[in-house]
């Protein structure tokens, strides 16, 4: 029985984890339907600047964490309004081999300047070790995620909800032309939620390199596992998504647990099982338009 | 003239052999004696070459776009390289085409999951069942080998009569000889009413289903076709490197095939053929530059495709050649890459 309860807590601190990676691309890929393969470079970069500010700079954990996300969120808006803008309009094959080179850059420059090997963040002593809740073993470290996760999930959806921004993402998404003609800037809505979105994977990617392992492969080891949240998910609501991360999280954890020489085959057969079953993700309408 | 007559007309007249297709054959041929001392590299372009040119059946000719194309080709490789392994099947011929096979049936198994769903979903599926396979063979590491991969392999020779030697020589030219016969297929295949067909569902498939064409059924086939193709091409990569190894399956080599077709173009078979050519060629210079990183330089024409335009950049690549072939043939002879519109 506690076991059962460990898994599923590892799982759903894993799932809120992808969720924090993912929700970028899900907004992205699901709403304004750009095919990003390259969405874990932005992950893998702010998990990079963590670590190097924790590690060789001496900053406390929870002070580059931010930076992390500034420094991601500062690339995804260059390069949102020096290279995607450019290719929103294009065919999915463009989309995909642009963002396909993007991956592949960022892998090599990343081997090349940090080294291939895993990097860990050393993480403040507050974080290591297990809390004991009647007799259930809790990581602090996955305590700790799931309730940065948590909060930044309410967050996100109040801003899409009620906030005057959100609305306007959510009328510039629906229909481009319509959202311009009412005066909406479209483009510079995408450019911010780009950004912001690539700023939340970077936040991802550092809280992840205790979980996940951060190494130059990342942006690969991990691209199907984002993409699987946002298709599964759907893209009608940051609900959608927000439950595929957790099922995907506490599928995986126990797949690894109970079957672990299965290894990834459980996640991906269900994968294709929910795609072939319902095309547009479990919880959303049309994912393309 | 009537409109259906027209039609078939143009389509007999895009069918006849252009004298650059049978200057390219004879160019392909003549590699034998001009680079005596690059078998092997050779060998590797046709093996990729074929396999770009299934990947060009089902991208360009139907537009369905894979991610996970490598699927069929670790197949291959891996059917080829245990018939060989076990001595099921030891002449390297048969063994190819029972390889093919294999994949064929695989292929024709995928296909109903990957017709179901747009663009984005088959991206997912076909990606997916690339990485199923990956990890199957991974588990499955008493009959694949895991990591180490099949090993000890020996071939024997080919029809009984040529054995493979060590410059690579009878390898290069068994590759070459099957490119050619698979190409000659697949181009009486494209020309025929079945591929001006595929042609007609990739522009418009609810034109297409309009006109009482079978959507599903021909995306069905041209997808079970390509992954014969590429199961040939795998077992062709086996055979020739006696080697079959996890990377077969890889994303990789899923997306340097895209890169590979898309440097050579689509929908005109010959684009995997260039491209071929031309990623070897990239590949060896960067590597030079930088051995560990040539993957940089790899994403960064990617991007730069991209960014600049596929259409774009074939126009620049031939501006040189027509320029010449301008001058000694007038103004019709000048080659252009047949850009199909991919969404």
């Amino acid at each position: 029985m506690t076991t059962l309860f460990t898994i599923l807590f590892d799982g759903v601190a894993y799932g809120m984890l992808l969720f924090v990676l993912a929700c970028g691309l899900a907004v992205t890929l699901g709403l304004m339907n750009f095919v990003n393969l390259a969405h874990g470079a932005f992950a893998m970069t702010g998990g990079y600047v963590c670590a190097v500010l924790v590690n060789r700079s001496g900053w406390p954990f929870f002070a580059g964490l931010p930076l992390a996300f500034a420094a991601s969120a500062l690339i995804g808006a260059v390069l949102e309004r020096a290279l995607y803008r450019h290719l929103y309009s294009r065919s999915h094959l463009d989309q995909v081999l642009f963002s396909v080179g993007l991956v592949f850059m960022s892998v090599a420059a990343v081997d090349y300047i940090m080294g291939s090997s895993r990097v860990f963040i050393k993480l403040p002593a507050a974080l290591e070790g297990q809390i004991d809740f009647f007799g259930v073993g809790i990581g602090r470290y996955r305590l700790m995620i799931i309730v940065i996760c948590g909060l930044l999930t309410a967050a996100l959806q109040l801003v899409l909800a009620r906030t005057r921004f959100g609305s306007r993402l959510r009328a510039a998404v629906d229909d481009p032309r319509a959202a311009s003609g009412l005066g909406i800037n479209v483009p510079q809505v995408f450019a911010f939620t780009f950004a912001f979105g690539c700023g939340l994977a970077g936040l991802g990617g550092a809280l992840s390199a205790e979980i996940l392992g951060l190494d130059p492969y990342f942006p690969l080891k991990f691209m199907i596992y984002f993409l699987i949240v946002v298709t599964v998910g759907g893209s009608s609501s940051i609900t959608g998504p927000f439950l595929a991360s957790l099922l995907l999280g506490i599928g995986d954890v126990a797949g690894k647990y109970y079957v672990p020489k299965m290894g990834p085959f459980v996640i991906y057969t269900i994968m294709i099982v929910i795609l072939i079953w319902r095309p547009n993700g479990l919880f959303g309408r049309s994912a393309v338009r | 003239m009537t409109a259906q007559a027209d039609v078939g007309y143009r389509a007999r007249q895009h069918a006849r052999w252009h004298w650059s297709e049978i200057a390219f054959w004879i160019l392909a041929l003549s590699c034998v004696f001009l680079f005596p001392s690059r078998y092997l590299i050779m060998t590797d372009i046709v093996r990729l070459a074929l396999f770009a040119l299934s990947l060009d059946l089902i991208l360009g000719y139907a537009g369905i776009v894979s991610l996970g194309h490598a699927a069929f080709f670790g197949i291959g490789a891996y059917s080829a390289g245990l018939l060989a392994l076990h001595g099921i099947v030891s002449e390297p011929v048969i063994a190819l085409v029972a390889a093919g096979l294999v994949a064929t049936a695989v292929g024709f198994l995928t296909s109903f999951l990957v017709i179901r769903g747009a663009d984005l979903t088959r991206l997912m599926v076909t990606l997916g069942i690339a990485l199923l396979l990956e990890a199957l063979a991974v588990r499955f590491s008493d009959i694949t080998g895991g990591t180490d991969g099949l090993q000890g392999i020996e071939m024997q020779p080919i029809l009984g009569l040529f054995a493979f030697d060590i410059f690579g020589k009878v390898g290069f030219l068994y590759c070459l000889a099957l490119l050619f016969l698979l190409f000659l297929l697949a181009r009486r295949i494209v020309h025929s009413p079945f591929g001006l067909s595929l042609r007609a569902i990739r522009n418009n498939p609810l034109r297409a289903a309009a006109i009482g064409i079978p959507v599903n059924r021909r995306l069905i086939a041209i997808y079970t076709l390509a992954a014969f193709y590429a199961g040939i091409a795998g077992a062709l990569f086996t055979q020739t490197t006696a080697l079959a190894s996890l990377d077969v399956f890889s994303f990789e080599r899923s997306a340097d095939l895209m890169l590979v077709l898309v440097i050579g173009g689509t929908g005109y078979l010959y684009g995997g053929l260039i491209g071929a050519v031309v990623f070897k060629m990239l590949q060896e210079v960067f590597s030079t530059i930088t051995p560990q990183y040539w993957q940089f330089w790899i994403g960064l024409v990617l991007v730069v495709i991209v960014l600049v335009g596929r259409a774009r950049m074939h126009r620049w690549a031939l501006w040189a050649p027509n320029l010449i072939i301008r001058q000694f043939a007038g103004r019709k002879a000048v080659v252009v890459v047949p850009e199909s519109d991919v969404s």
